[in-house]
Formats: structure tokens, C-alpha cells, sequence
């Protein structure tokens, strides 16, 4: 393993640990109620997780568009702005407890890995559809009816599912009698995505993940930055080997699908890629998909 | 998308203090009242129950 794949694992098993760090709530199936939750974690971390210290940024979308009428969500997109235009995607590469969860999966020995999944030029398009439809949409009016419910959290979150129902579940037996259909539905969802995650690297980042579809948008302008000298590069390819969604040097860090993990970084012979907070060469506009 | 090309302005800059803004708008609403609210409770529409 190279030493910025240790050092990531290292800030992903930290944090992880930080923000979910309440183990009173494990033992007894409740959750943290303090006033750190006024505030959200960068990544997406459910709530509802018995350890969960901070709120989740799409939680907080959420529930700010299911208030009674029709209002601006103004703190979830102050989140958005601040966590975006500091780190972009480094939030999914290096804070995210579902993406450590998934790159551990990805570590699981198998004979046959996949940086993409078939139709990758298509599906990449799913976080923004999932975004639209179940974040925005969703919590405003298509699922619920008259009702306003949180449609993504309710059917498709597996860090929900993951990191708040099934520790919950495990320590609250009033809650467990309470399962149904719909528990089952999201167990089905998170299990796929996780076997997924062993042959796939990213799965959920790479196609679903709403919060990813808008951090996204800010990589081109982030402070965090990979930078490439260019004149230095002898375009040997280790760069675009080495990133696990396929990036070539020319997309890595500006594209919306570049999550920082650096593995590019390492992988340079002529170090010729680093994290800096300086701009970026900006690539000729059809090299970044 | 040349604009991204031309700009010279630190973009993260102007997205940080927006953030800030909105942050103080959210403040100004009430809206981490709300953010809060929904985070202490057990969110039963996140485990899968609701």
C-alpha cells in the first residue's frame, strides 16, 4: 500500500471515528441529541446513527424542503457552498464514512475488478437523476403525496440503512418489531450496493450519490486542487492507470467525477501531480467528461 | 463553459463567502432550529421503518 493510500485510510478511519464517536448511543439504541447537531458533517453520514455527533448535509436538505410551504433551504446550501468551494470532491475521496466503508469492500481480494460499470458515460448521470428526483423533487412532492417525506433517506440511503437502522435495530427491540416491507427494501439496496463495492470501485459515489453530484460541481474551482505541471508530464499513463475511476491526467482534478484520493499523486513517476491550493492547468474544454 | 477558462477571480473564494452567506440567511430563518429538530429524533423514514 503506498503511503498517501495509508495516510487517506488514516484520515477516513479518523474522522469516521470523530464524528461518530457518541458509544453511549450503540449500547443503548439512542441517538446523540446535543447541540452539535445544528451542524453537519461534510459527508454523508445519516443522523440517525447512534454515534452520529453531526447531521447529514442531505438530511438537512431534506428536511428544510419538507417544512410546510415553499422555502429556500438556505443552511443546507451554506453547507454545499462552504464544504464545496474549500474541498470539492475531497469530501468523498477523504471524509466520507460510506466511501471509507466501499474502499475497504474494494480491498477484498477477487478475481475480477472493475473501475466502471458497462454504460459508465450514461450511468455517471444517475447521481444528478437521483439529486433531482429524490432529493429535490422527492422531498418536495412526488413520493409523499400532500405529505412531504424525505425520499431519499426512506428509499434508497444505504448509509441510513448502514449506519443508523442497523445498529439501532441491533441495540432497540421496540424498534425491530416495527420493520416492514420498506426495511427490507432498503437492506436489499444497501447489500447489492456492497457486494457491488468488491467488484466496483465506488459504485454509490460513482453513480448515485447525491451529495457527490454536488460537490461535483464545485471541483473545477475548489481551494483543494491536484495540480499538473505539465511540462513536466512524459504522458507515461500511471496517473490514469492508477486512479480508480479512470480518470486521464487531463480530467483528474477538474472532472466532477475526480474524488482527490491521490492515488494519481503517488502513482506519478516524474511527480509531476500534487495537492495544492494553486488553479489548476485547465485542459482543452472536450478532454473533461 | 469558456467562463471557467477565462476567470481569474479565486472561484473557491467567492463560493466560500456565498456559503457563509447563506450559512447567516439560515441563521437569520431559523433553519438550523429545524436541522436540529429532525436530527435528535430518531429519523424513521432513514432506518427504513417510516
Amino acid at each position: 500500500m503506498r503511503n498517501m493510500d495509508r495516510l487517506r485510510l488514516a484520515v477516513q478511519l479518523i474522522f469516521t471515528i470523530l464524528t461518530n464517536g457518541y458509544t453511549y448511543g450503540y449500547l443503548r439504541g439512542k441517538i446523540y441529541q446535543g447541540n452539535l447537531k445544528y451542524t453537519c458533517v461534510p459527508g454523508l453520514n445519516c443522523y440517525s446513527c447512534p454515534g452520529a455527533l453531526a447531521s447529514c448535509p442531505i438530511g438537512a436538505l431534506q428536511a428544510l424542503l419538507n417544512r410546510q410551504g415553499y422555502h429556500m433551504p438556505f443552511a443546507a446550501l451554506g453547507f454545499f457552498f462552504l464544504f464545496g468551494s474549500l474541498l470539492g470532491r475531497f469530501v468523498c475521496g477523504w471524509l466520507c464514512p460510506f466511501g471509507l466503508v466501499q474502499d475497504l469492500l474494494h480491498r477484498i481480494p477477487f478475481f475480477y475488478k472493475r473501475k466502471r460499470l458497462p454504460l459508465h458515460r450514461i450511468l455517471k448521470y444517475g447521481k444528478y437523476l437521483v439529486l433531482v428526483l429524490f432529493v429535490i423533487l422527492g422531498s418536495l412532492f412526488l413520493f409523499g403525496g400532500f405529505a412531504k417525506v424525505p425520499a431519499f433517506c426512506k428509499y434508497l440511503c444505504p448509509s441510513g440503512t448502514l449506519f443508523g437502522a442497523l445498529p439501532l435495530l441491533a441495540a432497540n427491540g421496540q424498534l425491530r418489531e416495527l420493520t416492514g416491507a420498506l426495511f427490507l427494501w432498503k437492506l436489499a439496496a444497501l447489500i447489492f450496493i456492497l457486494l457491488l463495492s468488491v467488484i466496483i470501485c465506488r459504485p454509490f459515489c460513482q453513480y448515485l450519490c447525491p451529495l457527490g453530484a454536488i460537490y461535483g460541481l464545485f471541483n473545477r474551482f475548489s481551494l483543494v486542487q491536484i495540480h499538473w505541471e505539465e511540462e513536466k508530464c512524459v504522458s507515461c499513463g500511471a496517473c490514469q492507470r492508477a486512479c480508480p475511476v479512470g480518470l486521464s491526467v487531463r480530467q483528474i482534478s477538474l472532472s466532477p467525477e475526480c474524488i482527490r484520493c491521490g492515488r494519481c499523486v503517488s502513482a506519478c513517476p516524474e511527480n509531476c501531480l500534487h495537492f495544492s491550493g494553486k488553479k489548476t492547468v485547465c485542459p482543452r474544454e472536450d478532454t473533461v467528461r | 463553459m469558456g467562463f471557467w477558462k477565462k476567470s481569474k477571480s479565486p472561484g473557491w473564494l467567492w463560493g466560500t463567502l456565498a456559503g457563509i452567506a447563506f450559512l447567516g440567511m439560515g441563521l437569520a430563518f431559523g433553519e438550523f432550529t429545524v436541522i436540529w429538530r429532525k436530527a435528535i429524533m430518531i429519523c424513521m423514514e432513514c432506518i427504513g421503518i417510516g
